[in-house]
C-alpha cells in the first residue's frame, strides 16, 4: 500500500482539545509542516501562550516553554537571545494574550526587530475563558462581555495588530491569512513559511495574523463560522502581505 | 586584583559576572540604575549579552526565556519594579527555573520614594506573587558579603532550580566600599538537561509549563515544591552572631541595619551592657533554631528595621513567647542612627529589671 497522506513529523500523536471546527488545528498543522519542511524541528524552541492554545506545548512535537498571558515575545527574546545562532524561536499566541495584555512586548520586540517568529491566531474573542470581548472583537459582536453588541462608544474601535505592527521598522515581515477556505488554507501555509524563513535568514522580526473560527463563542455551526471570516472579518482584517523588508537587522548580534 | 573601590550597585553586577552570569535583562529605576549600566557596560566584555527590556514585567520573562535555554541569568530592580516582576517569579518558582533577582529596595509603599528601606521584607520572604511557594532571600549588609552572596545566590539557584532574591537596599546600592573580588568561589557545574534547547542531540522534546490542569498532578508539583523547600531551609540558613554568647539582650537586625545596631551594640558593651547582635543573612529560610535556641538563654530581645515591624513577626513565631520581642523601627526611607538604637537597647534593659 501506497501513503499518499500522513501526520505531519512536526505535530506529536496527542489528540488536540480545541473544540469540533475550531481552526487552530489547521494552524497547529500548517506550523508543524513548516518545521518538518524547513528541516528545523531538532533546532526549534516555541513558546506557547495563554488562552486556547495553551497546551499547545502538547502537541508541537519540538522543545517547548509556556510564557505567562500575553509575555510569549518577552520569554523567546530570553530564548533567542542565549542560543546558539541556528535556533528557531516562535511564538504561537491567540488575540486575546497578543492584542491585549501583551500588546506592549509584540510591540517591542518587533521595535527590535527581534528574530523570532510569530503566530497570531485571530479569532475575535477570549475562547478559553468562555467567549469575552477581545481588543479585535468587531462592532456589533455579541461576546459575553459585550452582549449587547461591541459598541463603539463604550468599546471603542477593534485594532488592526498587523497594520499596526507593519509601521514598525524593526518588522520584517508581517503578512495577515486566513483559514476559511482550502484557497485561503494554502496561501497561510505560504505565509507560515516565508515567515520561519524569514529568522533563518536572520530578517528580524516576523509575524503571521491567521484569521481563525470559534464556532463555540460565536455560537455559530463550523461551517457558519468560516463562513462569518470571510462575510465579517475579511472586510475589517484585510489579507495579504503589509510588511517584507529584506533588511537584515540580525547583523548587529 | 586586590581590593577595588566600587559602588554597591556595580559590585552585584561584577559579582554575577564573575559567578559565571553572562546574560542580564534590566530596566531603569532608582536606586538600582548603576547595576543596569554597568551591566550595558560589561557584558559585552565578557560575550555577554546585556538587553534593556521594555518593562520590568518583560525583563522578568526574558529572564524565564533565558532560564527555560539553560543560562545564568539575572534581573534586577527596587520596590515598585519589583513588585511588577511578582507574576514572573511566582511563574520561575513553579517552572523550576533558576534566576537571581535583584531588588535595592525603597521607601513605599506606591511610588514612595528613592531612599532606602527593609520594607519589602514580606513581599520576600513570604512568596510575594500568587500561589504556594517560597524564594531563597539572601540579605547582604556589607559590599563584600554582597560579592560572596552573590556567587551563592547563584549556586543555590541552580542547585535547587529555583528563583533566588537578593535583598538590598539603597544604602547598600549606593554607598562605596572597598571590596575584593578574590575570595573563594563555588565553581560546582550543573547539568541542566532540563532545559529547552531544541532537542538535537538529546531526544524526545521537552517542555517547561508552571500549568497542570489535572488537580492531583498539580497537588503533587507542590508536594514536590514543599520537599525542595523543607531541603533548602535545613541546608541552606545562613545567620551570624556577634557578640552573642554572654549576652542578656538580643538585637536581631539584617542588612544596612545590622550595622547601626553593631555601632550601638559597641558603645553599649562599653557601658557594661550585656548585648549581642543575631543577622539573618537569609532571611528565607529564616533563622527560626538560632532564635529559639538565644531565646532560651537572653532576657529579651529587640528587633531593628527599616519598616513599620515586619521581620519581628519571624522573630516572634522564633521565640514562642518565652521572652519579650520588642521592636523598633523607622519608615518612608529614615535610616534610625547609632543614638535612637542605643537608646532602645537602654530601655530595654531597664524594662526587663523592673
Amino acid at each position: 500500500m501506497k501513503v499518499v497522506f500522513e501526520r505531519t513529523k512536526g505535530l506529536t500523536n496527542e489528540e488536540t482539545h480545541y473544540c469540533p471546527g475550531c481552526t487552530h488545528g489547521i494552524v497547529h498543522r500548517l506550523v508543524g509542516e513548516t518545521l518538518e519542511e524547513l528541516g528545523v524541528l531538532e533546532n526549534t524552541v516555541g513558546v506557547a501562550s495563554v488562552g486556547c492554545s495553551v497546551l499547545s506545548y502538547h502537541y508541537f512535537n519540538c522543545d517547548m516553554t509556556q510564557a505567562a498571558h500575553g509575555r510569549a515575545p518577552a520569554v523567546a527574546t530570553g530564548l533567542k537571545r542565549v542560543l546558539p545562532q541556528d535556533r528557531i524561536v516562535f511564538t504561537y499566541q491567540g488575540d486575546g494574550d497578543l492584542a491585549s495584555i501583551g500588546m506592549g512586548e509584540v510591540v517591542h520586540a518587533a521595535a527590535r526587530g527581534e528574530n523570532i517568529t510569530v503566530i497570531f491566531v485571530n479569532n475575535a474573542i477570549y475562547g478559553m475563558t468562555g467567549g469575552q470581548m477581545a481588543p479585535t472583537t468587531l462592532i456589533g459582536q455579541r461576546t459575553a462581555t459585550s452582549p449587547q453588541g461591541r459598541d463603539i462608544q463604550s468599546h471603542g474601535l477593534p485594532i488592526r495588530v498587523s497594520e499596526m505592527l507593519a509601521t514598525i521598522d524593526g518588522a520584517s515581515y508581517i503578512e495577515r491569512v486566513s483559514t476559511h477556505n482550502v484557497k485561503q488554507v494554502v496561501r497561510a501555509k505560504k505565509a507560515i513559511k516565508n515567515a520561519f524563513k524569514n529568522q533563518q535568514e536572520k530578517k528580524g522580526f516576523s509575524m503571521v495574523e491567521v484569521l481563525s473560527s470559534c464556532p463555540t463563542n460565536w455560537g455559530l455551526t463550523p461551517e457558519e463560522s468560516l463562513q462569518w471570516i470571510e462575510e465579517q472579518m475579511v472586510p475589517y482584517y484585510p489579507l495579504g502581505i503589509l510588511k517584507n523588508s529584506s533588511v537584515i537587522t540580525e547583523d548587529i548580534r | 586584583m586586590g581590593k577595588v573601590l566600587m559602588k554597591g550597585n556595580e559590585v552585584i553586577g561584577e559579582s554575577a559576572i564573575q559567578a559565571g552570569c553572562k546574560y542580564f535583562f534590566g530596566y531603569p529605576i532608582t536606586p538600582q540604575s548603576e547595576l543596569v549600566a554597568y551591566m550595558a557596560q560589561r557584558l559585552p566584555e565578557v560575550e555577554g549579552l546585556f538587553l534593556q527590556a521594555e518593562s520590568e514585567v518583560a525583563a522578568i520573562n526574558m529572564v524565564y526565556g533565558a532560564s527555560s535555554a539553560g543560562v545564568r541569568v539575572m534581573t534586577s530592580s527596587s520596590s515598585p519594579g519589583f513588585s511588577l516582576k511578582q507574576e514572573g517569579i511566582s511563574f520561575l518558582a513553579s517552572a523550576e527555573l533558576p534566576a537571581v533577582i535583584v531588588n535595592i529596595a525603597r521607601g513605599g509603599p506606591g511610588l514612595g520614594n528613592i531612599q532606602p528601606s527593609q520594607s519589602d521584607y514580606f513581599q520576600a520572604t513570604k512568596g510575594g506573587g500568587h500561589g504556594d511557594y517560597n524564594t531563597p532571600v539572601l540579605a547582604p549588609s556589607s559590599l563584600q558579603e554582597i560579592v560572596e552572596l552573590t556567587d551563592e545566590a547563584f549556586r543555590i539557584a541552580d542547585e535547587y532550580r529555583t528563583p533566588v532574591i537578593l535583598l538590598g537596599d539603597g544604602m547598600l546600592g549606593q554607598m562605596m566600599e572597598p571590596v575584593d573580588f578574590e575570595v573563594t568561589k563555588d565553581n560546582k557545574e550543573f547539568q541542566k538537561d532540563w532545559a529547552t534547547t531544541g532537542t538535537v542531540g538529546d531526544g524526545p522534546p521537552k517542555t517547561i509549563t508552571s500549568l497542570d490542569l489535572d488537580d492531583v498532578r498539580l497537588e503533587e508539583r507542590n508536594k514536590q515544591l514543599q520537599i525542595k523547600y523543607k531541603k533548602i531551609k535545613a541546608t541552606e540558613t545562613k545567620v551570624e552572631c556577634y557578640l552573642m554568647d554572654d549576652a542578656e539582650v538580643a538585637v536581631v537586625a539584617y542588612g544596612t541595619v545590622s550595622r547601626i545596631v553593631r555601632s550601638a551594640i559597641k558603645r553599649a558593651r562599653d557601658n557594661g551592657i550585656k548585648v549581642g547582635l543575631i543577622r539573618p543573612i537569609s532571611l528565607w529560610p529564616f533563622p527560626v533554631e538560632k532564635i529559639a535556641y538565644y531565646s532560651n538563654k537572653v532576657k529579651s530581645i529587640i528587633t531593628v528595621e527599616m519598616n513599620a515591624g515586619q521581620m519581628v513577626e519571624d522573630v516572634r513565631l522564633a521565640v514562642e513567647g518565652k521572652v519579650p520581642v520588642t521592636f523598633y523601627g523607622r519608615t518612608g526611607g529614615v535610616i534610625p542612627s547609632i543614638n535612637e538604637v542605643h537608646e532602645q537597647i537602654l530601655s530595654m534593659v531597664n524594662e526587663v529589671a523592673k
